[in-house]
């Protein structure tokens, strides 16, 4: 079987600091992987160089294309690249607003990509936005409200149907539920897995939060200082952690 | 001040050569934004400085000049730059459309057909169609450059789901042969179809921001639309009040303090010609 994703040797540095260094997994159609580890461990760092928004120092992103098959896209031309990044990728933010257009109206937001990759009918673009708006719990009454009268719940998960709208195949995450208040992160985390489950979704997630990838993941990796210290199933590396620092990080969690 | 300390044209020649190569490079790349070193002009910005600017740039001596703002040769704009060039070029000058080899624009196209060898120049306040979507200039010129014209539908999109139809009247985007999403200036979109096919040159001049693009002659220009919500080139459903033309866009003109009102052709050398021809409407005295 071909990995939808395979990341060998990804190294980012900032001058003399790392960002990530070293990085190599490969991600299988249908799988979700999380990656944790604390604030300034590089994860977001080496998300965003396999998203394509920054460029790698080092190491190859390859990716299996519809059309064809495995390719780097590090080398892709930038409309190549941009263009799977409307289309076979999805990319949620942790900050609503720095994925959705606050000006536009939801119904907008969700048609964006659509018509980014040529719808051009009316009716049928509000047809799919509506769907999807009821398909992540907002009210179709709200379709041509702004984001802006949204709470931070809705934000989020707006910014998720405008995300999948184009049935994407792989979908990166930011911290999708950091912000939100407990109540409300359950019900994104619900739905967020209902997604992966029907759809058949490729995830990676970047998190602090270990409720959420337990909840979502199937693999877990776990970065300190830029370097990838343990990885394995979600439950395996929860339950048993073997690195010093993951036992650090399993046996923070408050207990309620 | 006599005319003779000026250069022709008020611009220097260096400068005229600069901005034909920045309108040569625009007609060999419809609709794309050339960036040009505008020059101060002895009039505000807003005012036609682009404009103004192309103008001098492809004015010879035998040229016959028109100006229009809005629609009319009267208004201040179109008396001042019309004498401006009188003054630093000393061309001929006329209101007449079919006697016009150069018609500088303010918002409106002719109602009277173009021919070859003329060249209308429009005055451009903002030449991004994408501005008001995404500020970040970098960011639309990359979205120029990859053809990634998705945003512009989300504005029509938006429009519809507002106000139940397409309800940008003025400014309407525009395709350019297929490639590049262009402004055609704030004239009405009553006016867009005239953009395509159109046997005159056609020059675009941002003053303030330092852009000219341009169609040249026979381009193919289409207004961007949903298959399910075409495009319209709509107008005021009513015939002039003075010359009782049908076919023209119109300008509807207060009367009284009573709710009078008539409706006029916002093109007066159109209107004019056509009152020559005993054309009366309604409201002619």
């Amino acid at each position: 079987m071909t990995p939808l994703l395979s990341v060998q040797g990804v190294a980012k540095r900032y001058g003399a600091q790392i960002g990530c260094t070293d990085v190599s997994f490969d991600l299988y159609p249908g799988e979700v992987m999380g990656i944790v580890g604390e604030s300034g461990s590089g994860k977001s760092t080496l998300l965003n160089c396999m998203a394509g928004h920054l460029s790698p120092d080092a190491g190859r992103v390859i990716f299996d294309t519809r059309a064809e098959g495995p390719r780097d896209t590090l080398t892709m031309s930038e409309p190549e690249r941009r263009m799977l990044g409307r289309t076979d990728w999805a990319f949620v933010h942790q900050h609503a607003r720095d994925g959705l257009r606050m000006g536009v109206s939801a119904g907008g937001n969700v048609g964006e990509r659509l018509m980014a990759v040529g719808a051009r009918h009316y009716g049928d673009i509000r047809h799919k936005a509506l769907d999807w708006l009821d398909r992540v719990e907002i009210d179709a009454g709200r379709v041509d409200d702004r984001p802006t009268t949204f709470s931070g719940g809705m934000q989020q998960r707006l910014q998720i149907a405008r995300n999948l709208v184009t049935g994407p195949r792989l979908v990166f995450m930011d911290e999708p539920t950091g912000g939100l208040d407990v109540s409300v992160q359950a019900r994104l985390l619900d739905l967020l897995r209902g997604l992966v489950r029907d759809m058949g979704l490729s995830a990676i997630i970047v998190t602090h939060d270990l409720a959420v990838v337990r909840l979502l993941a199937d693999r877990l990796m776990v970065m300190k200082s830029g370097h990838v210290v343990e990885a394995g199933l979600t439950d395996q590396v929860l339950d048993d952690p073997q690195h010093a620092y993951t036992q650090l990080l399993v046996s923070s969690v408050l207990q309620v | 001040m006599t005319g003779d300390s000026y250069n022709f044209a008020y611009l220097d020649e260096q400068t005229k050569r600069m901005i034909r190569r920045a309108i040569l490079k625009g007609l060999a790349v419809p609709g794309y934004q050339v960036p040009f070193a505008s020059r101060e002009m002895p009039m505000p910005y807003g005012w036609g400085t682009g404009g103004v600017q192309v103008s001098a740039a492809v004015l010879t001596p035998e040229d016959r000049f028109k100006v229009i703002d809005q629609g009319a040769d009267d208004t201040t704009n179109a008396v001042s730059i019309r004498s401006f060039f009188q003054r630093t070029a000393g061309v001929e000058t006329t209101t007449a459309t079919e006697e016009a080899t150069v018609i500088q624009t303010r918002h409106r196209i002719p109602e009277a057909p173009l021919g070859e060898g003329q060249i209308l120049v429009y005055q451009v306040p903002i030449p991004e169609p994408l501005r008001f979507l995404e500020p970040r200039e970098s960011e639309t010129r990359k979205m120029h450059s990859l053809e990634e014209y998705g945003l512009m539908h989300v504005k029509l999109y938006e429009d519809i789901s507002r106000h139940g139809h397409i309800a940008t009247s003025y400014a309407y985007p525009v395709k350019v042969e297929a490639r590049y999403v262009m402004d055609p200036s704030p004239i009405p979109k009553f006016d867009n179809p005239k953009l395509n096919d159109c046997p005159a040159i056609q020059l675009f001049g941002a003053g303030r921001e330092q852009r000219i693009y341009a169609l040249p002659p026979y381009t193919r220009v289409t207004s961007l639309d949903f298959e399910d919500h075409p495009f319209e080139a709509t107008k005021a459903d009513h015939p002039c009040g003075l010359c009782g033309a049908g076919d023209s866009y119109l300008d509807e003109v207060i009367v009284d303090d009573a709710g009078g009102r008539m409706f006029v052709c916002s093109d007066t050398d159109y209107c004019e010609s056509r009152q020559r021809q005993s054309h009366r409407g309604k409201d002619a005295a």
